[in-house]
């Protein structure tokens, strides 16, 4: 199978739906000439033109306002906020609007808004454009919140996204748009709330999303070395999340990791571990293990950078740990 | 612009008419506990909606506030199932699931009153975008405060309509109070009015105590938004006779001040009197219409009283799903 980018994956996606259905449309900063900040929209402008490409102002809020606006009368909008730390400034209209809009309103008003951003530390660009803040989204009722790792499962679920009637925030990782990997040049779709096995092992479930699934492969190859075997388990779609399938995973290893970039307080990771010790707990050998950002605003200096997200090493040490 | 014609006249003052007793019903309800939670009545605000809801067309979109009520009855919202919503009633506009801050109608084009100051103004932009992709010459009116003039998405919000060149009226109700703080102590200009400047779009100060003028302002700018020319900037110059809401005295506002506009500028008062004086309408012809609004109050009343109470069970199937 032919190998692409994870951001050529993005792209095709995108361009795939809106030949599909022509309500869609794009919405954001620096997405005409330039093409995204990644590059994902590279050329789009020029296809098809500035009313399906819309280049904006920095108004974060009126971005996301105006996929909503135009959601809720009959359009289907992809709309980019640049970084995650900047939904911040969107932060009302993503939480108190695009969320509730359908429930409160006795769904009379539908919204199939896509909320499209990217996080993750790495590049060293510091505490306000490396946060990992699915917590935020992943917390509030309306919003599905979809992972992607690697460019068949960005595509496929960026497709689903867009068909989807309802509120999704899509959020990708800065550190692997360039990474390739195998995409059929035929159709597909992924469904939310289907998890997929990176990797089938026996002894320990490795739960990890986004960029984390790759230093959790990684980690899985060094234990098989030592006779370890680990099961890599990427929900892909953290709302709705696939339980049954972790639980059936869990069931079998009898262990779990979950990995995390984002920082451990709050975290989705503790959510998982929480509802797995509660919903398993006579399937587990050993209390759940949380690997997980360290509580820190993400710093500059690449040294202390790396020192706050976790690394191949971290999960090893943690597989260790669960089957000692 | 064409005159009023006799007929538009009357139903002018027929949906004032229908604010103002539907709002005296709710205040009446809110005392006795039977609506609860937040309300905010549109008492004296009455002429903006009336006026600016006939400039426009019933596929036209509006974005309203959480003093919305008067904007959904000028709308065309149907009063049984407003006050059934109010009551938190299954046939309510929103299965009681909302409430008076988030009424909204698909068919009506109403695209939500908001819990939120000035949250409905970016999505104001949005609507405009769609309007503008459609090109079927439709517009969006959008409802809001002086309050929700000095949030930042009112800045991000018109800048953009200005730049996109989008079909959305901005009709700012300035009822001089945002709960308890003056629009004086919290403008740094005289005229929201003026704030158009700063995007180089029309704006426009109007009466808001009269339907006719707020009419004629809003059929102007529609129809620059329909041609293509953009949006615009309305102030309408108000006044809330109550307090923020029913349990709010409003102390903290003069009395004098409060007394001036509930003898000068009540648009109930106002429009029965000129058209009185213009004989578009009799006294008799009047009573008649009171009378048939005030049965229609009390009869949204029975029928929200008499709905069920929305589906416990269905509701936890509901968040199970979500």
């Amino acid at each position: 199978m032919r190998e692409i980018e994870y951001r050529e994956a993005i792209r095709e996606a995108v361009m795939e739906e809106m030949n599909r259905d022509p309500k869609v449309f794009l919405i954001g900063e620096d997405i005409g000439k330039y093409g995204g900040a990644f590059r994902a929209y590279k050329g789009l402008l020029d296809m098809y033109g500035p009313e399906r490409v819309i280049n904006t102002p920095i108004s974060e809020a009126t971005i996301i306002g105006s996929g909503i606006g135009a959601a809720v009368t009959g359009y289907r909008p992809v709309a980019e906020i640049m970084f995650i730390d900047f939904t911040g400034l969107a932060m009302d209209q993503i939480v108190n609007q695009a969320a509730k809009i359908r429930y409160m309103t006795g769904d009379n008003l539908r919204c199939p808004l896509v909320i499209r951003t990217q996080g993750g530390a790495g590049r060293g660009v510091a505490a306000q454009h490396s946060q990992s803040l699915e917590a935020w989204f992943y917390h509030v009722p309306g919003l599905k919140v979809v992972m992607p790792s690697t460019a068949y499962d960005v595509k496929g679920l960026l497709k689903t996204a867009i068909r989807d009637d309802n509120v999704v925030v899509f959020i990708e990782h800065k550190m692997i748009y360039l990474n390739k990997g195998p995409v059929p040049e035929e159709e597909y779709i992924i469904d939310f709330g289907v998890a997929d096995i990176k990797r089938e092992g026996k002894d320990v479930t490795i739960f990890a999303y986004s960029n984390m699934v790759f230093k959790a492969l990684e980690a899985a190859k060094d234990l098989e070395q030592e006779g370890i075997s680990c099961e890599v388990f990427d929900p892909r779609t953290l709302v709705p999340l696939d339980m049954e399938a972790l639980l059936k995973s869990v069931k079998k290893t009898n262990r779990l990791v979950v990995v995390t970039e984002a920082c451990e307080r709050g975290s989705v990771a503790s959510d998982i571990s929480a509802k797995v010790s509660s919903q398993a707990f006579d399937s587990l050998d050993a209390p759940v293990k949380i690997v997980a950002g360290l509580n820190t605003p993400i710093p500059y200096n690449s040294i202390l950078e790396q020192a706050s997200i976790p690394h191949k090493a971290d999960i090893v040490k943690a597989v260790k740990e669960v089957l000692a | 612009m064409a005159e009023l014609t006799k007929g538009q006249k009357i139903q002018f003052l027929r949906t004032i008419l229908k604010i103002r007793r539907f709002e005296e019903k709710t205040i009446q309800m809110y005392q006795i506990a039977k609506i609860w939670g937040y309300l905010h009545p549109y008492v004296g605000e009455e002429a903006i909606a009336v006026g600016a809801c006939a400039a426009i067309n019933k596929s036209d979109y509006i974005i309203s506030t959480h003093r919305g009520h008067g904007h959904s009855i000028a709308k065309g919202a149907d009063l049984n199932r407003m006050m059934a919503e109010l009551l938190g009633k299954a046939t309510g506009y929103c299965k009681g699931r909302g409430g008076s801050m988030h009424i909204a109608d698909t068919e009506l084009g109403m695209l939500g009153a908001n819990g939120i100051v000035g949250g409905g103004i970016p999505i104001s932009v949005g609507a405009g975008f769609s309007c503008k992709m459609e090109a079927k010459g439709r517009v969006a009116v959008c409802f809001f405060s002086d309050g929700a003039s000095n949030n930042g998405v009112f800045h991000e919000a018109l800048n953009m309509a200005a730049i996109f060149n989008l079909p959305v009226i901005y009709v700012c109700e300035n009822n001089m109070y945002a709960i308890s703080m003056s629009s004086c102590d919290s403008i740094a200009c005289k005229d929201i009015a003026k704030r158009a400047a700063a995007y180089d779009i029309p704006g426009v100060i109007v009466d808001g105590s009269d339907p006719e003028a707020v009419y004629r302002v809003v059929t102007e700018a529609v129809e620059l938004a329909r041609q293509g020319k953009g949006p615009s900037l309305i102030e309408a110059k108000t006044y809330r006779f109550g307090g923020h809401h029913p349990n709010d005295p409003a102390d903290y506002r003069d009395k004098q001040e409060a007394e001036f506009y509930k003898r000068e500028k009540d648009p109930v008062i106002n429009y029965k009197k000129r058209l009185l004086e213009e004989k578009v309408i009799s006294q008799t012809e009047i009573d008649t219409m009171e009378k048939e609004i005030i049965t229609a109050v009390e009869d949204s009343v029975k029928f929200a009283e008499e709905s069920p109470e929305p589906s416990l069970e269905k509701f936890l199937e509901e968040v199970r799903s979500i």
